[in-house]
């Protein structure tokens, strides 16, 4: 056995793991984090808790804990030994949508350059 | 009642497609009435049309591919020939209407339609085998996979017919492709067919994934899978990430048709520059999700015939996956002259030019494994060495075009076809006909005629360079893609050259379907008793050709790269195995079912008729439905029955 079947030391699809994540415990603390995540947002919003300007960013935090809670809690997303491949295809993902989405912003942000200036009332 | 549907949809005024289609309506019925009048149905509704089996999908994929490509080549004959005549005052037989929709669909066809299901086809039928499973990780969903791939085949044949097809090119840019441009059926029927098959490929590369990743012969590891198997993981994890991505961009522009949305529109704040764009975030990794497979069956097919272990498979494998992740940073290359200023187009060029090296890489793994080996010329070796010299051309001027200054001269020119033609051709096309050719034996348990195989392969490569090679010299003339009309006389010589190029192609074609009959007709003289006909490396060659349903009585125990080949030196065989029962997955109508509703609701949405696409979704909803509350899919196949079924199989079978 080499290393790589260590790193991914995997089993079958349908196998439950002897410790599973999926009791009643985490399912309870995962949906109070969730909801705490969403009245969060909503109280950030709705109040001047926050300095005004900064409210999209403290949203966007709050919308990552958000992915994080249900990727912990929900979709069970852990570091145990059958997770290699979860966090992997997880890491694949973001790195892609990171890719498209990003370089799109780029892509066409940048599509200006070779434009001549133009008077900002031709704009409107 | 019927939409946009009346008689008019016919195109009675054009002898063309009338002809061919009341051709291909004969054929199909005389198809039909051989069947049943043979009593062949049950057999093929049972054992083929609701398989779910790998093997008789692989070949279903295959089939469906090589009818396909007829259909696209016949598109490109037709085109040469018109180019090829149609110069100076001379008009040609084809109207620029009609012209603009056989180039449309020709490059459709050939890329989801041909070189899609020709490369899932060989991953179906040989991952599995070379894992040394029993099947792919979910079988009736590989069931539904493919006939969703053939529906929407279905419709695009359909447009032959009733109606028209695109006239914007393969990849239906907007705003042509928008309603105010191109207010008929033509784009529907492009974006329907391609949305229903694209669903599809997206839950084939689910499978895959999973299959690879999560079952394997005991013993086999990530690093003794064959090369084979990392290039469809990496095609499949490709297909996952990039599908999505032309599903969602497709769909904007039928919101954009269907219901009036501006997400592509000149007017109302639409961008139709964010289509381009989408549209090659998933160009560009699907024409690596083609070409990983095909490098994947060179590797096994050089290595086999050069009796040698593959040189270098941890550099083969990183390569892949290094293609894999940079497949997704060089998608801009397409649009260089859109308007991007230097850093961007300075960016993606670099990186395009950087993903050269990994497959550089693997040419040289190619030829050192030939070096020193005692090379066999067999077909499938000749197509290798063939796609060797052909590709690397079309490498290095995919290098050059990889340069923005050069792209702004050589954008959308003759040397731009020339150039993808050269890889798709040389890469993928070669690559599926020599896994064509070293798998057959496998599937049907006949070795295919050498002699016609040898003759197609010299006629697909001389053909290949007459028809290109003037492409290239034309482009750098200025000849740009997709003329109706030669306005240089000049230019004509070269194009009378691609034409002979165009027939010498068609003489291949016609040498491998003589091959197929000939080895057909004299199977039984032909017939593979040893299961390892090549002197293969890996599992696939370890069973009977061809395989049981269950592929592997005992699956093997892997311990090695080149685990069949380890198995051989070592002369390892199971005195008396020992046979478990095994559970089958049984035959599932659901696949052809839901791709019944899925072709009625494409077509239904295609001419507007409302009432038949409520009904087809909720066909295709109830079918799931009810399949979903079925409790028995498998069967018991007992230990005493392999049994049997083995001392059959083992009887016919020869020492290796």
């Amino acid at each position: 056995m080499d290393g790589s079947a260590r790193l991914f030391g995997d089993r079958p699809p349908g196998v439950e793991q002897q410790e599973s994540t999926a009791n009643f415990l985490s399912y309870t603390v995962g949906l109070g984090l969730a909801i705490l995540a969403t009245i969060g947002s909503f109280v950030v919003s709705q109040t001047d808790l926050l300095w005004a300007p900064g409210i999209p960013v403290g949203l966007v935090v709050l919308a990552f804990a958000q992915i994080g809670v249900h990727l912990v809690f929900f979709l069970h997303l852990g570091s145990g030994p059958d997770n290699t491949n979860n966090i992997l295809a997880l890491a694949f993902g973001v790195f892609i949508v990171f890719l498209v989405i990003g370089g799109s912003c780029w892509i066409i942000a940048n599509l200006h350059a070779n434009m001549m200036a133009m008077p900002a009332q031709m704009l409107h | 009642m019927l939409g946009r549907l009346s008689w008019a949809a016919i195109p009675f005024d054009e002898p063309l497609p009338l002809i061919s289609m009341a051709v291909v309506m004969l054929a199909i019925l005389g198809v039909l009435t051989i069947v049943t009048v043979k009593g062949w149905l049950p057999y093929l509704w049972r054992e083929w049309i609701t398989s779910v089996d790998h093997k008789r999908i692989g070949v279903m994929y295959m089939l469906l591919g090589l009818v396909m490509l007829l259909r696209g080549f016949s598109d490109a004959i037709m085109m040469r020939t018109q180019q090829a005549i149609a110069v100076g005052g001379a008009q040609g037989y084809l109207p620029p209407d009609h012209y603009d929709q056989i180039f449309s669909a020709h490059g459709t066809i050939m890329i989801f339609f041909v070189a899609m299901p020709l490369v899932i086809g060989l991953m179906n039928f040989v991952v599995p085998l070379q894992l040394g499973v029993r099947d792919v990780a979910f079988p009736v969903l590989n069931s539904v996979s493919f006939w969703l791939t053939a529906s929407g085949a279905l419709l695009i044949n359909a447009s032959l017919v009733i109606g028209n097809f695109a006239r914007t090119g393969w990849m239906g840019y907007p705003p042509l492709s928008e309603l105010a441009f191109s207010p008929d059926v033509g784009v529907d029927y492009y974006l329907w067919s391609l949305q229903i098959s694209g669903i599809g490929t997206l839950l084939s590369g689910v499978n895959f994934v999973t299959t690879i990743l999560k079952l394997r012969a005991p013993g086999m590891t990530y690093f003794r899978m064959p090369v084979f198997c990392w290039t469809a993981l990496a095609s499949s994890l490709l297909i996952v990430a990039a599908f999505p991505i032309l599903t969602a961009t497709l769909m904007m522009l039928l919101l954009d048709r269907y219901l009036g949305m501006h997400f592509f529109t000149n007017d109302a704040g639409g961008n139709q520059m964010m289509y381009v764009n989408l549209f090659w975030a998933w160009g560009h990794p699907e024409v690596y999700i083609l070409i990983l497979p095909a490098f994947g069956v060179f590797s096994e097919v050089v290595a086999t015939f050069s009796g040698k272990a593959l040189f270098s498979y941890r550099s083969m494998v990183l390569a892949t996956l290094g293609i894999c992740v940079l497949s997704f940073t060089v998608w801009l290359h397409h649009f260089f002259t859109m308007g991007a200023g230097a850093d961007v187009n300075a960016f993606f060029g670099i990186m395009s030019s950087i993903i050269a090296v990994p497959t550089g890489v693997k040419v040289f793994n190619w030829l050192f494994t030939m070096f020193r080996g005692r090379i066999v010329y067999r077909t499938p070796m000749l197509f290798a060495i063939g796609f060797l010299v052909t590709f690397v051309i079309g490498g290095m001027t995919g290098v050059l075009l990889a340069v923005p200054p050069v792209d702004f001269v050589l954008h959308n020119s003759a040397f731009l076809v020339a150039h993808f033609h050269n890889v798709i051709i040389g890469g993928v096309v070669f690559g599926a006909f020599a896994g064509y050719n070293y798998w057959f034996p496998k599937v049907f348990g006949f070795t295919l005629d050498e002699r016609w195989g040898k003759a197609g392969f010299w006629c697909w490569l001389v053909g290949f360079y007459l028809a290109f090679m003037p492409l290239y010299v034309l482009g750098l003339h200025g000849m740009t893609r997709r003329l109706q009309h030669i306005s240089d006389p000049s230019w004509q010589p070269w194009l009378l050259v691609a034409e002979a190029g165009a027939i010498v192609i068609m003489c291949g074609i016609f040498c491998q379907v003589a091959q197929l009959y000939v080895s057909i007709r004299t199977r039984e003289l032909r017939r593979d008793l040893t299961g390892d006909p090549w002197n293969g490396r890996t599992l696939e060659w370890a069973t009977t050709s061809p395989p049981p349903a269950y592929n592997f009585a005992v699956l093997p125990q892997v311990e090695t790269i080149d685990a069949f080949w380890e198995m051989k030196r070592r002369g390892l065989t199971p005195a008396q195995p020992i046979y478990e029962t095994l559970e089958m997955p049984r035959g599932s109508p659901i696949g052809v079912v839901t791709a019944f509703f899925a072709s009625v609701t494409g077509f239904a949405l295609i001419w507007h008729i409302w009432w038949m696409a409520i009904l087809g979704l909720l066909g295709a909803a109830v079918a799931l439905l009810v399949f979903g509350w079925s409790d028995d899919r498998e069967r018991e196949l007992t230990a005493a029955e392999v049994a049997q079924l083995e001392r059959a199989r083992r009887g016919l079978r020869q020492p290796a």
